[in-house]
């Protein structure tokens, strides 16, 4: 019952954000600045990740590759479909679950226990827009950073099969050529997209509506973690059957 | 003024407000007192909208809450300036951009004007020089100060403090009670406060509304609260020693 009755709540909170919009002055501030927190922050930890994980991968995937029938250009491609298809855009939805999640989480929270959410309320603003809007707004450029990640994942790859010795240049980049569906690239995105509206208003759910203090506000990271988490992975399977399957 | 009229307010089960009915008066500083869980803070979430009640109205010049517009709701929460416990400012932004948040929001002032304009109230409220710290560099009582500042910077006329004097010292505590009664009567504002503070009580209570178990025990002033024989009011105010001799000086002495 509590489970249905805080996804009410939560799809109350999505229609209330529209509502009553901040002044466009004010709202263009909180924009750039969630911009520079959600996204240009997350750029370092992205690219870190994606290039060591697709380098892993192609290791992973020539050391597999017993049988001398299959080709050497099969790890350019299983890199390619493993970053592009899924690690880029849910493993590291998943990280910024972790990563801006929990920040999401934390900061709203955080607002709430110190009364900065009943100071808003009491001027007559809107909070829900002024918080999550811009948030939401924030990472609709989430595909920005995905496209990132499944660039560097590739290269990384590379970097690992050819200064690792586990194939040629030539070999991968054939790899990567091979059998490419141009809208396994629309799915990803879209997947992406989605992801992307769970990761802006899932950690403000659990941080707008949280109650009690400090310690609360780390126990609502947690679970707004897990949640979203939860979420990503179950939206990732549905999408996947319904737009491959 | 804000009249009030058999207000009640439950949550659930729980009654919190029994039925209270009071006025607010222009130019007075107005204190709401009474025990925790005496619905203190219910009852001033109420007056500023916050929660809906079930029976009874608030009327503000003679605009009742529950009859206002979304719109017209919007207009009156322009006209009010809170004060929280615990200050409520924006951690993200300097003193500065919190006192000048409201003219940002409400106002058409150019930049120049709204830094005039916050230059004024952190002026007003003992704090030329604090422009760019951020909350977290300013001690409790700078940061009560710049709440203040931040209240007060769209000429409200209604100006609600919700225990302005908690975790605070005595002699600052006496400085905020003293700005916050000097911009009352400066701006002729409406102003309800809401205290556990006895020294407030004493000093600025010009009108005293005393709660107890959601019901209005007792209301008077600073002055007539020393002579009242409730005896809820009298084991409230009175349950220090200090304040007991207090009040035994003053009968004395007025006889």
């Amino acid at each position: 019952m509590k489970y249905l009755h805080n996804i009410g709540v939560y799809f109350l909170m999505i229609k209330d954000m529209f509502r009553k919009p901040t002044k466009w002055s004010v709202m263009r501030t909180l924009i750039l600045k969630d911009i520079d927190d959600l996204i240009i922050n997350s750029l370092g930890i992205v690219a870190f990740i994606s290039f060591f994980v697709g380098g892993v991968v192609a290791i992973q995937t020539s050391l597999n590759i017993s049988n001398p029938l299959i080709p050497k250009y099969l790890v350019g491609f299983a890199t390619r479909q493993s970053i592009i298809l899924e690690f880029a855009p849910t493993f590291i939805s998943i990280i910024m679950a972790g990563k801006v999640g929990s920040f999401i989480t934390s900061s709203i929270g955080t607002m709430r226990v110190t009364e900065q959410i009943d100071a808003l309320e009491v001027m007559g603003i809107n909070a829900l827009n002024y918080l999550v809007f811009p948030k939401f707004i924030a990472l609709s450029l989430y595909p920005f950073i995905i496209s990132i990640a499944m660039f560097l994942g590739v290269l990384g790859g590379l970097a690992a099969c050819v200064y690792g010795g586990y194939g040629t240049f030539e070999d991968y980049i054939q790899g990567i050529q091979t059998d490419f569906i141009p809208f396994h690239i629309v799915y990803a995105f879209i997947k992406t997209l989605v992801f992307a509206f769970l990761l802006a208003t899932i950690p403000s759910f659990y941080g707008y509506y949280m109650k009690g203090g400090a310690l609360e506000v780390g126990k609502a990271s947690t679970t707004s973690f897990v949640w979203t988490s939860v979420v990503i992975i179950l939206a990732n399977y549905f999408l996947t059957s319904l737009l491959l399957g | 003024m804000i009249e009030v009229k058999d207000l009640h307010k439950s949550f659930g089960d729980a009654h919190i407000l029994k039925g209270i009915s009071t006025s607010f008066e222009k130019g007075k500083t107005n204190l709401i007192i009474g025990q925790s869980g005496s619905g203190k803070t219910v009852f001033l979430k109420c007056l500023l909208g916050l929660f809906d009640y079930e029976k009874g109205s608030i009327a503000y010049e003679g605009r009742i809450i529950s009859e206002m517009k979304p719109d017209e709701k919007g207009n009156l929460r322009a006209e009010i300036g809170m004060v929280f416990q615990g200050s409520a400012l924006f951690d993200s932004m300097t003193i500065a951009e919190n006192v000048m948040f409201p003219l940002r929001m409400f106002t058409k002032q150019s930049k120049s004007e709204m830094e005039d304009r916050v230059d004024f109230v952190l002026k007003r409220v003992n704090l030329p020089d604090a422009h760019d710290k951020m909350p977290s560099e300013a001690s409790g009582g700078m940061q009560k100060r710049v709440a203040i500042a931040r209240a007060i910077v769209n000429n409200p006329k209604y100006l609600f403090c919700d225990e302005p004097n908690s975790g605070l010292d005595p002699k600052t505590a006496i400085v905020i009670d003293n700005l916050i009664q000097e911009i009352t009567d400066e701006y002729q504002m409406t102003t309800v406060i809401n205290s556990h503070d006895m020294n407030s009580v004493m000093e600025i209570g010009e009108k005293i509304v005393f709660l107890k178990d959601g019901l209005k025990e007792w209301e008077g002033s600073k002055d007539t609260i020393f002579k009242t024989d409730n005896k809820a009011v009298t084991d409230f105010v009175y349950s220090s020693n200090l304040f007991k001799k207090v009040r035994r000086m003053y009968i004395e002495e007025n006889q």
